[in-house]
């Protein structure tokens, strides 16, 4: 609209001159004939002052803008190969980048979903492994949130919520949920407000008082398809009934932050009270810092306070905090992951940059008399890089759509992928940073690898390149440097991110081989936990027996046994002690312990060492008898057998009568510690309990064959919730996983590039040298011999590439020590096969332009241009 | 090519400023014949570049347009000095006047001596 305004006031401007000029000459006596073309010759050419005018006006940029973008859509039009190849690459290579940025973003970046979340602290219990020795003490609580002066509010969480705990029965199909008790002040301190009805009173949140719950947004939309009506409505939950209070927002996801992994279905209060205060250390804490006070001040006054608090009572376990910020503590250990990630996607896009400028570049040869050209009609340096630029911006634009919508899909796949436990991954989702940031890597990617050809291009003589042999193999030779050093590089590159992938294939392969002490396979689990029918022990242990009977003789079954906690979830330990010797409160042994039924260790494939299993005559009048692993064996009763041996615990005297091999129930990676087993019918403090089979059937099969066994025994079982004990190994081994996946991915993606790159230059080369080639035939040299030679060029080529890679790769290893596992940090078998699968690309990459010239008719050749 | 354009740019946007100034508002013919006659018919101008320099020097703040009507009724686009213009014509002025200065006096050395 302006530019016609404007072109409409220069046309009047221009007549006006011409008027005046006319006049003029007029005057002097011409004709009017004459006095036009006089006037017209003297302005010069209307349309050359149209031309100047237009170009010192404004908004030029624009127009060229426009022009660029035209012409540059018709060039790659006529290379659409090119322009396909290099639109899929930048593609792959941003839709990885923002991939990697939307993940950073959600666990390091983004702050946590709560309220004012930078004066969260996790405060921890600093005892030593294992979860006992992490949690809190419900009275040691409560004195550090009187005592203390730098949080304004502490909460809590029972952190031994069992996953599946709650029974869901009533109407509808009966479901295990889980369930996590917290204090009343846990959502009030996160900043959580209920989408509908309200938080736990503080009558609800007292022992005895009122049940209540309140709904996770999730489970009411699954179960309740989000029913309005749910505020107030009675539920039952293990034979109780509990009041629905409120539903909680849906950005509310408990798991993401403290539990990943887990899915939570409803909270109810935990009541600090002295009969809560019995059951030990049981609490997750959160606080939430005073404004003004610092993390180093908190911790400090929390050392103080705590050695005060756990001194004034010893009767109550030891309190020393450990303070982090609630995001370190929750992302924090994925922090070297994320920076190996970041840095991988890094060199992915340098190899993407390297191998499209090299592919402009052998372009830019053919581009170059159209460039001469221009450059002789007038056009500046400037405005031939920016038509060079304005081309590679726009491949790197389409390239960067393409890879967003990559993103967004890989983005929705990590959403729903439960079997991660990383924390946030629920959170991870495109947004605006995504977008930005997408952005971002398409204007330095497009800048990048259309710098280089743009530079090159517009810097040749006007004289070189309008001459008709524009062959010469010393321009050859200048543009040679620069694409064999890009494929070095993109060499290099590649090595680096095989060697990284190589390194943590390895790490993984020898943590899922590691000894586990038990057999996930062939094996699963089911929650058969007592409904409150059955209120006595007697009861219940004949409930046991009942139901371990009824699927020992199921066909396909070749053992069973119960357990009140399987490995890889949750522990806890209690303490104990031989009999006969005393310890301080402050090195007090602890083991991990497990309730189990007789069958359990056949069950789950641990293999027995000493000693016998539990057996059915180890009743509640029997002796109390316990079984221990071999690692508290040998600490406690060193170079003699446990086996008769007595030890306290929950009772003042259990006999030892077996031995078994060590668990690793923490981590794949962890040592087991001491454990130790009480027999089922021998206590009470369990509060779930697992079926474990063993049996020839997959895991489905199994779960029907156990539920078809035990549904006489009780109609209210519920459907779901049959582990395979392997699928348990599996995602504790899943953030290993993931991350070599990622790193493997990208370095099949690198190696593939280095693998053009290296066809690209060599190709070139060849078409470049077809006179010299050509002559070495007529001299003589077989076809054999010239294929050697390409050969030959193409191995010194990735040769110095792979020495530069095997350096870097050799510091890369140092970097990642802390992400391997019983692997050194320059592996042999990784590095060698780096090296292999290397040298194998870069020979059939460079073997096909080696056939190709020792087939070349050397007739033909010496006539090339 | 380009070259001769670039110094010309620079002197035609002086003329035109000093045109300005002692004139007061002027269309631009009557910048254009105007040149020609202080120059002493010395500068052979392509008048068509006025009218880019009108616009560059618009663009810079220098100076100002405005349609008006001419002489003898004519609707003509007029054009003014500013502010901003005159510093710049004082600037450029003292450089030109510098310049010309040292020019005559390097130049003025007799070859094979002293002055």
């Amino acid at each position: 609209m302006r530019r016609r305004e404007r072109d409409e006031d220069l046309e009047a401007e221009i007549a006006t001159h011409l008027e005046y000029s006319m006049e003029e000459y007029l005057r002097q006596g011409m004709s009017v004939e004459e006095a036009r073309r006089r006037a017209l010759v003297e302005l010069g050419g209307i349309e050359q002052a149209k031309e100047l005018h237009r170009d010192s006006r404004g908004l030029p940029f624009l127009d060229t803008l426009f022009q660029d973008t035209r012409h540059g859509l018709r060039t790659l039009r006529r290379d659409a190969g090119l322009a396909l190849f290099a639109v899929l690459v930048t593609g792959l290579g941003v839709g990885a980048s923002s991939t990697v940025f939307n993940v950073v973003n959600a666990l390091m970046l983004r702050p946590l979903p709560f309220d004012d979340p930078e004066r969260l602290v996790w405060i921890a219990n600093d005892l030593g492994e294992g979860m006992s020795a992490q949690t809190v003490q419900v009275s040691n609580l409560l004195e550090f949130r009187s005592q203390n002066q730098s949080f304004s509010d502490v909460a809590a969480y029972f952190a031994f919520y069992g996953v599946g705990d709650s029974k869901l029965t009533g109407t509808g199909e009966p479901e295990r949920l889980t369930n996590v008790p917290v204090s009343e002040n846990f959502f009030p301190l996160l900043g959580v407000k209920p989408v509908l009805g309200r938080q736990f009173s503080a009558d609800e949140c007292k022992w005895n008082g009122p049940r209540a719950v309140l709904l996770t947004h999730g489970f009411w939309v699954r179960r309740f398809a989000s029913d309005g009506g749910i505020v107030g409505r009675p539920l039952t939950l293990n034979g109780n009934p509990v009041t629905v209070v409120g539903v909680l927002p849906a950005s509310f996801d408990f798991g993401a932050v403290f539990a990943p992994g887990t899915h939570v279905d409803l909270f109810s209060p935990f009541p600090l009270t002295k009969e809560t205060n019995r059951w030990g250390n049981t609490l997750g804490l959160v606080g939430r810092l005073k404004p003004g006070v610092g993390l180093g001040a908190a911790q400090a006054e929390a050392a103080v306070l705590g050695k005060h608090i756990s001194d004034s009572d010893r009767n109550r376990n030891a309190l020393r905090p450990a303070l982090t910020m609630l995001h370190e503590h929750v992302s924090g250990s994925f922090r070297s992951t994320m920076v190996l990630l970041v840095c991988a996607v890094g060199m992915v896009m340098l190899i993407v940059c390297a191998n499209l400028s090299n592919l402009l570049l052998a372009r830019s040869a053919t581009r170059q008399k159209e460039m001469a050209i221009r450059a002789a009609l007038g056009a500046g340096r400037g405005r031939l890089i920016r038509q060079m630029l304005t081309e590679s911006l726009m491949l790197a634009t389409c390239g960067a759509a393409l890879g967003l919508l990559m993103a967004t899909a890989a983005t929705r796949v990590l959403v729903r992928f439960d079997a991660i436990s990383i924390p946030l991954l629920s959170q991870v989702r495109v947004d605006g940073p995504a977008l930005g940031f997408a952005l971002l890597i398409a204007v330095a990617t497009g800048i990048a690898f259309g710098l280089m050809p743009a530079l090159r291009v517009s810097s040749l003589s006007l004289h070189d390149t309008l001459k008709e042999s524009s062959r010469g193999s010393t321009e050859g030779q200048s543009h040679g440097w620069i694409r064999r050093t890009l494929v070095v590089c993109e060499i290099a590159f590649a090595c680096m991110l095989l060697a990284g992938a190589g390194l943590l294939i390895r790490s993984l392969t020898r943590v899922l081989h590691v000894n586990l002490g038990f057999e996930p396979q062939s094996a699963a689990a089911v929650r058969i936990d007592p409904n409150s029918g059955y209120s006595t022990q007697t009861r219940r242990n004949s409930y046991f027996d009942e139901a371990l009977r009824r699927v020992r003789s199921t066909p396909g079954i070749h053992g069973a046994g119960l357990t009140d906690a399987l490995p890889l979830g949750r522990n806890r330990s209690w303490g104990l002690a031989p009999k006969g010797r005393t310890f301080t409160r402050d090195n007090y042994p602890e083991a991990y312990v497990r309730i189990i039924s007789d069958g359990y260790f056949q069950a789950m494939g641990i293999a027995m060492v000493e000693g016998r299993d539990f057996a059915p005559t180890d009743t509640p009048e029997s002796e109390p008898v316990i079984i221990v692993n071999e690692t508290l064996a040998k600490r406690m009763w060193p170079g003699e057998s446990a086996v008769g041996k007595l030890m306290q615990t929950d009772r003042p005297e259990r006999r030892v009568v077996g031995v078994v091999r060590d668990v690793r129930h923490l981590a794949l990676e962890k040592d087991a510690g001491m454990e130790m087993y009480l027999p089922m019918r021998q206590t009470n403090d369990y509060s779930m309990v697992d079926l474990v089979v063993r049996g020839i059937h997959t895991p489905a099969g199994l779960a029907a064959a156990v539920r078809s066994a035990l549904i006489p025994l009780d109609p209210t079982l519920p459907a779901n919730e049959f582990r395979s004990i392997q699928g348990l190994v599996d995602k504790s081994v899943s953030p290993r996983r993931f991350l070599v996946v990622l790193l493997a991915g990208f370095a099949g993606f690198a190696l593939i590039l280095a693998a053009l790159g290296i066809y690209g230059v060599i190709s070139y080369s060849v078409n470049q040298r077809q006179q010299e080639i050509g002559i070495r035939m007529a001299l003589g040299a077989s076809a054999g011999d010239v294929q050697r030679s390409v050969l030959m060029q193409t191995i010194r080529l990735a040769a110095v590439g792979m020495a530069l890679g095997l350096v870097a790769s050799w510091v890369l290893g140092r970097l990642i020590r802390g992400l391997l596992y019983d692997v050194g940090a320059s592996d042999p078998v990784a590095f060698g096969a780096m090296l292999v699968a290397l040298g194998l690309v870069a020979s059939l990459a460079g073997y096909l332009p080696a056939r190709r010239a020792s087939k070349l008719d050397p007739v033909v050749a010496l006539r090339a241009e | 090519m380009k070259k001769k354009v670039d110094l010309l740019q620079g002197t035609l946007d002086v003329m035109v400023l000093q045109t300005l100034s002692v004139m007061g508002p002027l269309h631009g013919y009557g910048i254009a014949r105007r040149i020609e006659q202080t120059s002493g018919d010395q500068v052979v101008l392509n008048q068509g570049t006025i009218y880019a320099a009108l616009v560059r020097l618009q663009q810079r703040g220098w100076i100002a347009a405005a349609w008006g009507a001419s002489e003898n009724n004519r609707k003509a686009k007029f054009y003014s000095i500013t502010r901003r213009g005159l510093k710049q014509l004082a600037a450029e002025t003292d450089q030109w006047r510098k310049l010309a200065d040292v020019m005559g006096r390097v130049l003025s050395v007799e070859p094979g001596g002293e002055q």
